[in-house]
Order: structure tokens, then C-alpha cells, then sequence
């Protein structure tokens, strides 16, 4: 039974989108779990790790590894930061991982997959379309786990969102070096968002949510980016 | 002057200069069916039957052949010299294929040969050009396809399928595999029977 | 602020074909991108199914992949293997190093037979090769007979998906080409007259023809035995009715043995035209008297093949059979279609295969950028091509051949600010500082030129907040 987990609250949510980590604190808190933060903490490496700098992403997967060892579980509330560290850190780290990536969760696989819960006891209110982010759902292979979690909500109603698995578009510095593409994907999702009828779309990764809010806000669209963690919080 | 032959060779060897393990392919899948004998027969009439292939269970096949000729409106049909006596239907010019040329073949209405083997999974009939079957060219040329395959040469699975075929590919026996009448999925990935194969495959299953 | 000419990586993008601009380029055609979401939805649908009618998928996957490597791992070996079986069966075996003398053997082997015309089954080699230039070049009519590349032919374009060349196209605009090329004013937009259309065109070719060009989607070195999958019968008429075959083949497309056909024949049909079987398979071993060509040539193609298999990482690119599945669900390629990647070879395994075989460079050293890196496509190769760490792979070769540009700079820093919690702090607060004259209301008024810029073209940004994670857990900790 895991009564303490360091959180890794990744360099995204840190600097851009805080509520997303304290939400984090929040649901761990309420069920009683002890959060640590390592202030040593800084990032995964999976932006250097995919744009083709092996080197920069195995230094701070070593930073990583020594910063998390140590603690049973370490949880955080990105799919695509959990999915760097879980496949890429052996690689990057010829073997040498001390076990941490094995020990290192996303929020949705740790409530479910290790604690075994479903109603986190949230009373959240409304409409929502949930996208699987493309990490968490083929990396890390999270399957149902967040809709599981968010069907648990009794205030929400999940509606269906059309080509769900389709990708977003934002790609890490894809959204910037191949920035019509990744917009003519996110206008692709964003018309399907809109054709869910939901009043919010949900994900577990902040990531993508700063790139769909971004481009909702832009063209005037009323559908509030939440994350899983400030749903569950709620 | 190297070859090319020999430049390659060296640049493939050079290559593989990190060693790169032997690898032994995993033969788990699965290398054949369980289905009954019935269940495979009626298994391969219905996966012919959903590309469009007109088929018919016949234990008379010569029967089964004249009927399709005539139901075709036929006249002029190719045949290989081996095809056996008991389907070559009267009332239809039977012509034997000695070596017709392409444009004697075009002329033809239609052809009739056997099969080698088949795959009731896919619906695939197999013809290797042993008795019955004739020259590739026989049954591509002509419009009209029947084909009469024997129910014992239909086996469920493609791994079936291809060992039953090995030994005629071991004797430098051409082969075609035949599921279904031509099409094409060129316009608007829309499947358009009838290119350049014959547009109309009949297929008999001699019980 | 930067000038291309001082950054490689920019300067390289800045190229108009490379993908970022041909990608834009692309987008702005609503036809063609209307034609291919259409066409890849439909295709996408139709794999699955007949996927999921398949128990042991996922085995055969394994299998698929295994025999690829076997072969990869021993490919001079297999090749000497081929050659002698196809030798033994009365076939000539050629070895071209490169796309120049693979084109001078076939013109050469036409050339001897006193032909002025061949006709051309579908092959990606000979595009890759553009071996119709160098035939028509010597006075040598290559007559394409797969519809769809007689469409593009037609047109005078190239190729955009290698499975389904015309896909780009949709029935009103093939009628149009069709009612002008082929003098038929009343030719309909229905499918199966645009298809009759094209069959009497081409049936006076196949009946005439006396040379044959054709590619292979296998070769089995144990018997010799060359493997032609189709659906239109074209490729049967190639190899059945002229007196020679020359068959272009890539030296990947080697099998072991023909028994190994019992797996990909069930790989290759579902994956890529979502049928349990496609309608014809041409499986021949050297000449057969009385039977279809008495001369038959094989030509076995490098062009940068051992370029690839020279790389370990980039070497399971080789694996491909050619059967588009990652193309059909890629959402880069839904919105930008086959063009945009300048090479026959588009989508996902077009971004690994052509930067290798082109040796990294020209306008194809931009296609490992041209992916989110979502996934779809690995999930489903049937030869499990791991292609999102592959991509990954090639950027870093791009990005340790290019010297450091402004990418390169920024990221290193970033990389040297993370390293330390005291960099990472000093990182955010400068950040916040430097944003000042730009933020309003917790969101960006104006993006400066780079990624900045190219992010807020379409998308708002917010500010960083006043207080970070850390801040308020630091603050937190302080009033407990």
C-alpha cells in the first residue's frame, strides 16, 4: 500500500500551468497519500529527446533518476513526460535507471492501475469530451483509465468526442517547425470538439491542452481546457 | 573493374559489420485450420461468393460447366488438351489451347480449366498449370472465367495454401492465385469490378 | 533577427521543397485534401476489420518482422541464394549499384529486343529510379497500365501515395483527364465506366506488347520464385503476355523462402487495400516453356539500400513491404498529402526510408521532422517498424551533421538551465521578466518573430503565471 509519492510535476506545468500540479496535490492529498516535491527537480528531457539531442536528454534523465530515487512512487499528472521516463530512460541510460522508471506513474494509471480506485470523490459539474493524448495512449498504453475516472465523476457527462484518437497536432517543436501542419490537425480536432456538443475537453496531458486552448481561445470558441487532475480536484 | 555484383556484396557485408543477431522467425501463428470438411467447403463459398464470383456446389461439375457456359451465353471457349472429357460440355465450340496467340485468345468468349488447390479463408482458387488448368494465359485472357475446383483440394488457411503449392514453385511452375473477378480501388478507393483480368469468374465446387 | 544563411537547420527548411514549405503549399489545395480524407477514412476502416477478423494478428506481425531481419542480418547471403535459384530456372540476374545503371541494364535489355514501347507494372523502384525518363529518353514508350499510374501519367504528375498513386484525384477529375486524353467528350464520372474506360485503352498494349517492365513485392531465394501482388490484372498481363520480363527489384524485397509467403500474403492484402485477399498474386520461377516469357531478367537494386542496412537503428526500415497502412492513418499526411514529401515514398515510412537512401540529404533531410510523433503508424505496421524512435533517430543524425543554428543554441541552454535547480529558477523568473511587454491579462499580446511567431499565427498563448509550482509549494510549506 503506497503511503507516500514524490510528485513530478514536470517543467510545463511548473511554469505555465501551476493549477495543473496543485490540483495533482490535491487529489493525492484527499486520499490520504503524502506528497513529496523534490525541489531538485527540473525535467524529463523529452523535448531534447525527440527534437534529436540523445545527449541533453540522457543528462537529464540522469538528473532525473538521481533526484526520484529512492521513493516507491513517483507520479505525475503528464502522459507524455510518465512516457519519456517509462520507455525512453533505459535507452537513454543503458540500463543504468535504478529501477525509477518502473516506479514512475501517470496520474490516471497510478488511481487506478496502483491504487485500484475509480471515484476519487470529485464534484465536478458538466459536459465533457475527452481526448487521449497520443503518448499516454499508445506509449503508455493508459487504455481506459482516465475515462474510467472521469465516468466515476457523478457530475459529469462524458460526451463522445469524433476521431478521438486522431492527434492534436502538437507534436512537441513540431507545432512550431511544421506550424501550418500541426494547425491543420488542431482545426481538425477543434471541429470535432465543437461537434461533441461538450462545454469541456479533458486530457491528461498540459501539453496539448495549452496547444488546443490556444487555438480554441484564438478562434473565439467557449469550450474550457481542463486537465484530468483539476477535474478530479474539483 | 568491380561488378556490380561484387560492389554490392562488399557494401552489403561492410554494412552488417555490427554483427547483428541471427534471427530464428517465430512459426507460433497459426499453420492450419480446425474447421470440419463441410465447415470449409461452405467456409470458401461464402468468402468467393462476397467478391462477386458467381459459385455453385455441383456434384456433377460437368453439368455444373455446361450450365454456366449457357447461362453465360458463350460459344467460343478456350480449354487446355488436358482438361479432362467429363467437362467439356457439348453445345459450345471447344477450342484446345496449343499455344493460341494473344489475339486468338481475346477472340475467345470464355475459358474453362481446373485449379491446383484452394483457400477457403481468403477465397482463393491456385492454378499452377498442372492438368486441366492450361498456360496462365488461358485463364487471364478471356473474358469469362470457370473454374472448377474439387472439394478435397480446398484447404482453410493461407499457410495450407502455400505448402500446398511449394512443391509446383520447387519445379519452376508458375503460379496464380485467384480471389475473386479484377477490380480496382484507384477512384475514390472505390471497388470497381472488372479491369483487366476476366470480369466474370465462375467458380464450381465439384463435390 | 536570424538569417537563414547562418542557421543550417533553418536554412534547410527554408527550401521550397522542403516539407514545412511544400506542406503549406499542400494545404491550401481543399480538393486534394478533401480527396484524401475521404479516401484514408474509407481505407482505414476497412483494414481494421479485416484485421480484427485475424486470431493470430499480432503473431504474424512478429513472424513478418522476424524474416525480415533474418533477412537483413544475411542478406549477402540470401542474395547469392535468389540468384542462383533464379538463375537455375532459366532467368539473368543483374546487380545495379545505383538508379543510373539500373536504368542503363533495362534500356539496354529493350534496346536488344529491338522494342520501342514496354509496357510497365506499378513499381516504386522504377519511380524511385524514374526509369520512365531514362526509357523515353532512348525512344522507348513506357506505357503504365495500373489505372491509377496511368491517371498520374496522363496528368503529367507524380505519384502521392504509393499504394493508391491517383488518390489525390477524385472521379470527376479523372473523367475530365480520361474525356481528353482517351477522345471520349461523353464519358461519365461512374467508376466502373471510368475503369472500362481504361481497359480498352490498354488491352491493344497488353495485347501487343512484346517487353514487359515490373517490380517484385517479394523474391523467395530458395526456389527463385518472384511474387506480384495486384488487383487490377495488369499484372498478370505483364508477366504472362510478352516474350521478355524485366523485373526491377529493391535487394530488401529478398525472402528466405517461399514458405515465408504464408504470412506475408496474409500481412500485406489486409494492410494495405483492407481486403482478406487481394484479387490477383503472379508467382513465377525463371522461364516456363509454353508459359508466358521464354527470357526473363531480374535486376537487384541498391540505390542506397545498403546505406540504410548500413545503420542499425535506421536499418527496420528496410523491413516494408509496401503496403501504405501508416500512410492511410497518419494525420500529417491527411492534411498534406504524398506531394509534400517530394519522394515515392511518402508519409511515415517515407520520413525514415527516403532521408536514409538519399544519404540525409536534398529536400527529403526534412522529412524525420515531419511528425508529431504520434504513434498511429507503428501501432499499425505489420512488420512492426518502430518508426516514431526511428524518426527520433534520423533527427539526431540531422542535428549532429548540421552545425548548431538557433534550435540548436536554444536547446543546449535550455539543457544547461535544467541541469541545476538554480539554473531551472533563474530560467522561469527571467522568463517572466522577459514577457513583461508582451503579456496582458495572464495571456501574450504579441509573438515575436521564431517559434514564437510561428506558434501565435494560430494559437494564443498564456503568459507564465505570477507564481510558479514551486512557489506556491515552497509557500505552502512555509505556513505549515
Amino acid at each position: 500500500m503506497i503511503e507516500r509519492v514524490a510528485l513530478f510535476v514536470t517543467c510545463l506545468a511548473d511554469t505555465l500551468f501551476p493549477d495543473v500540479g496543485k490540483a495533482t496535490v490535491t487529489v493525492l492529498e484527499r486520499l490520504g497519500i503524502e506528497v513529496v516535491f523534490p525541489l531538485e527537480q527540473t525535467c524529463c528531457g523529452q523535448m531534447h529527446g525527440n527534437s534529436g539531442y540523445p545527449s541533453e536528454a540522457a543528462a537529464l534523465a540522469r538528473r532525473f533518476v538521481d533526484v526520484f530515487d529512492g521513493f516507491d512512487a513517483v507520479v505525475t499528472p503528464s502522459g507524455s513526460c510518465a512516457a519519456q521516463v517509462r520507455e525512453h530512460f533505459e535507452d537513454l541510460l543503458g540500463g543504468d535507471d535504478r529501477g525509477v522508471p518502473a516506479r514512475t506513474w501517470e496520474l490516471s494509471q497510478f488511481l487506478t492501475g496502483v491504487l485500484g480506485l475509480e471515484d476519487i470523490g470529485s464534484t465536478f459539474e458538466g459536459t465533457v469530451a475527452y481526448h487521449p493524448t497520443c503518448h499516454s495512449l499508445r506509449l503508455l498504453r493508459v487504455g481506459d483509465a482516465p475515462l474510467r475516472l472521469l465516468q466515476a465523476v457523478p457530475g459529469v457527462e462524458l460526451l463522445e468526442l469524433p476521431d478521438a484518437e486522431e492527434c492534436c497536432g502538437f507534436g512537441g517543436t513540431f507545432a512550431v517547425k511544421n506550424a501550418d501542419v500541426s494547425t491543420a490537425m488542431l482545426d481538425e480536432k477543434i471541429a470535432a470538439i465543437m461537434a461533441s456538443g461538450a462545454e469541456s475537453v479533458c486530457a491528461c496531458d498540459s501539453s496539448c491542452l495549452m496547444h488546443i486552448g490556444g487555438g480554441l481561445r484564438r478562434r473565439g470558441v467557449a469550450v474550457r481546457p481542463v486537465h484530468l487532475a483539476e477535474i478530479l480536484a474539483s | 573493374m568491380t561488378t556490380g555484383r561484387e560492389a554490392i556484396l562488399a557494401r552489403v557485408r561492410a554494412s552488417l559489420a555490427d554483427d547483428p543477431p541471427h534471427v530464428v522467425p517465430p512459426r507460433n501463428y497459426r499453420l492450419r485450420g480446425e474447421r470440419d470438411r463441410a465447415a470449409v467447403i461452405e467456409l470458401f463459398v461464402e468468402r468467393v461468393r462476397d467478391y462477386e464470383a458467381t459459385v455453385v456446389v455441383a456434384d456433377d461439375p460437368g453439368a455444373a460447366v455446361a450450365s454456366a457456359l449457357e447461362a453465360a451465353g458463350v460459344r467460343r471457349v478456350g480449354i487446355a488438351p488436358d482438361l479432362d472429357r467429363r467437362l467439356r460440355p457439348s453445345g459450345v465450340e471447344l477450342i484446345e489451347d496449343h499455344g493460341l496467340g494473344s489475339r486468338d485468345l481475346d477472340a475467345l468468349d470464355g475459358a474453362v480449366t481446373t485449379c491446383a488447390s484452394a483457400c477457403a479463408e481468403t477465397g482463393t482458387i491456385a492454378i499452377d498449370g498442372g492438368p486441366g488448368q492450361g498456360r496462365r494465359a488461358l485463364s487471364l485472357v478471356p473474358d469469362l472465367h470457370v473454374c472448377v475446383v474439387r472439394a478435397g483440394a480446398i484447404v482453410e488457411t493461407v499457410p495450407e495454401l502455400i505448402a500446398a503449392l511449394e512443391p509446383s514453385a520447387r519445379e519452376g511452375r508458375p503460379i496464380v492465385l485467384v480471389s475473386g473477378p479484377s477490380a480496382t480501388s484507384d477512384i475514390e478507393l472505390t471497388r470497381v469490378e472488372g479491369v483487366h483480368g476476366p470480369r466474370r469468374l465462375v467458380v464450381i465446387v465439384a463435390t | 533577427m536570424t538569417h537563414s544563411s547562418l542557421d543550417p537547420a533553418a536554412a534547410r527548411d527554408a527550401r521550397p521543397e522542403s516539407f514545412p514549405h511544400a506542406a503549406t503549399g499542400a494545404l491550401a489545395n481543399q480538393q486534394v485534401r478533401a480527396n484524401i480524407r475521404h479516401a484514408t477514412t474509407t481505407i482505414r476502416r476497412k483494414r481494421a476489420g479485416v484485421v480484427a477478423e485475424v486470431p493470430d494478428w499480432e503473431l504474424l506481425r512478429s513472424a513478418g518482422s522476424a524474416i525480415k531481419d533474418e533477412t537483413l542480418a544475411s542478406l549477402d547471403a540470401v542474395l547469392i541464394e535468389l540468384e542462383a535459384s533464379v538463375q537455375a530456372a532459366g532467368g539473368t540476374v543483374h546487380w545495379a549499384r545505383d538508379a543510373a545503371e539500373a536504368n542503363e541494364i533495362v534500356v539496354g535489355l529493350v534496346q536488344a529486343e529491338g522494342a520501342d514501347e514496354v509496357v510497365k507494372v506499378k513499381s516504386l523502384a522504377t519511380d524511385e529510379i524514374r526509369l520512365n525518363e531514362a526509357l523515353e529518353g532512348a525512344g522507348i514508350r513506357p506505357i503504365e497500365t495500373d489505372l491509377a499510374e496511368l491517371i498520374v501519367q496522363l496528368a503529367g504528375e507524380r505519384p502521392s501515395h504509393l499504394l493508391v498513386p491517383a488518390i489525390h484525384k477524385n472521379r470527376v477529375e479523372i473523367r475530365d483527364l480520361f474525356r481528353d486524353r482517351f477522345g471520349l467528350p461523353d464519358l461519365s464520372d461512374d467508376p466502373a465506366e471510368l475503369a472500362e474506360a481504361a481497359r480498352l485503352h490498354l488491352r491493344e498494349a497488353f495485347l501487343r506488347a512484346r517487353v514487359a517492365v515490373s517490380g517484385a513485392n517479394f523474391a523467395a531465394a530458395d526456389t527463385g520464385t518472384i511474387c506480384v501482388v495486384e488487383s487490377e490484372g495488369n499484372g498478370r498481363m505483364c508477366t504472362t503476355l510478352p516474350d521478355v520480363l524485366i523485373t526491377v527489384m529493391g535487394i530488401e524485397k529478398a525472402i528466405p523462402r517461399f514458405r515465408d509467403l504464408e504470412v506475408f500474403l496474409q500481412l500485406l492484402p489486409r494492410s494495405s487495400t483492407g481486403e482478406r485477399m487481394n484479387p490477383y498474386t503472379s508467382l513465377w520461377t525463371g522461364v516456363r516453356e509454353g508459359d508466358g516469357p521464354q527470357t526473363f531478367h531480374l535486376v537487384l537494386l541498391d540505390a542506397g539500400r545498403t546505406r540504410v542496412l548500413a545503420d542499425p537503428a535506421g536499418r527496420p526500415a528496410l523491413r516494408c513491404i509496401r503496403c501504405s497502412a501508416c500512410i492511410n492513418v497518419c494525420p500529417v499526411y491527411r492534411q498534406t498529402g504524398g506531394h509534400a514529401y517530394h519522394s515515392p515514398y511518402a508519409g511515415p515510412i517515407g520520413a525514415i526510408l527516403a532521408p536514409q537512401l538519399a544519404g540525409e540529404t536534398g529536400a527529403v533531410a526534412s522529412l524525420p521532422f515531419a511528425s508529431s510523433l504520434c504513434g498511429a503508424c507503428y501501432d499499425v505496421c505489420p512488420v512492426l517498424i518502430d518508426i516514431p524512435s526511428i524518426l527520433v533517430h534520423e533527427r539526431g543524425k540531422a542535428v549532429a551533421r548540421e552545425r548548431s543554428g538557433i534550435e540548436g543554441r536554444s536547446l543546449k541552454m535550455l539543457g544547461k538551465a535544467f541541469a541545476t535547480r538554480a539554473g531551472y529558477e533563474r530560467a522561469q523568473r527571467l522568463g517572466r521578466q522577459l514577457q513583461r511587454p508582451i503579456a496582458r491579462d495572464g495571456w501574450l499580446t504579441h509573438f515575436p518573430p521564431g517559434p514564437l511567431g510561428a506558434w501565435g499565427r494560430s494559437r494564443d498563448l498564456p503568459a507564465l503565471p505570477a507564481q510558479t509550482f514551486r512557489e506556491w509549494w515552497e509557500s505552502r510549506d512555509d505556513r505549515a
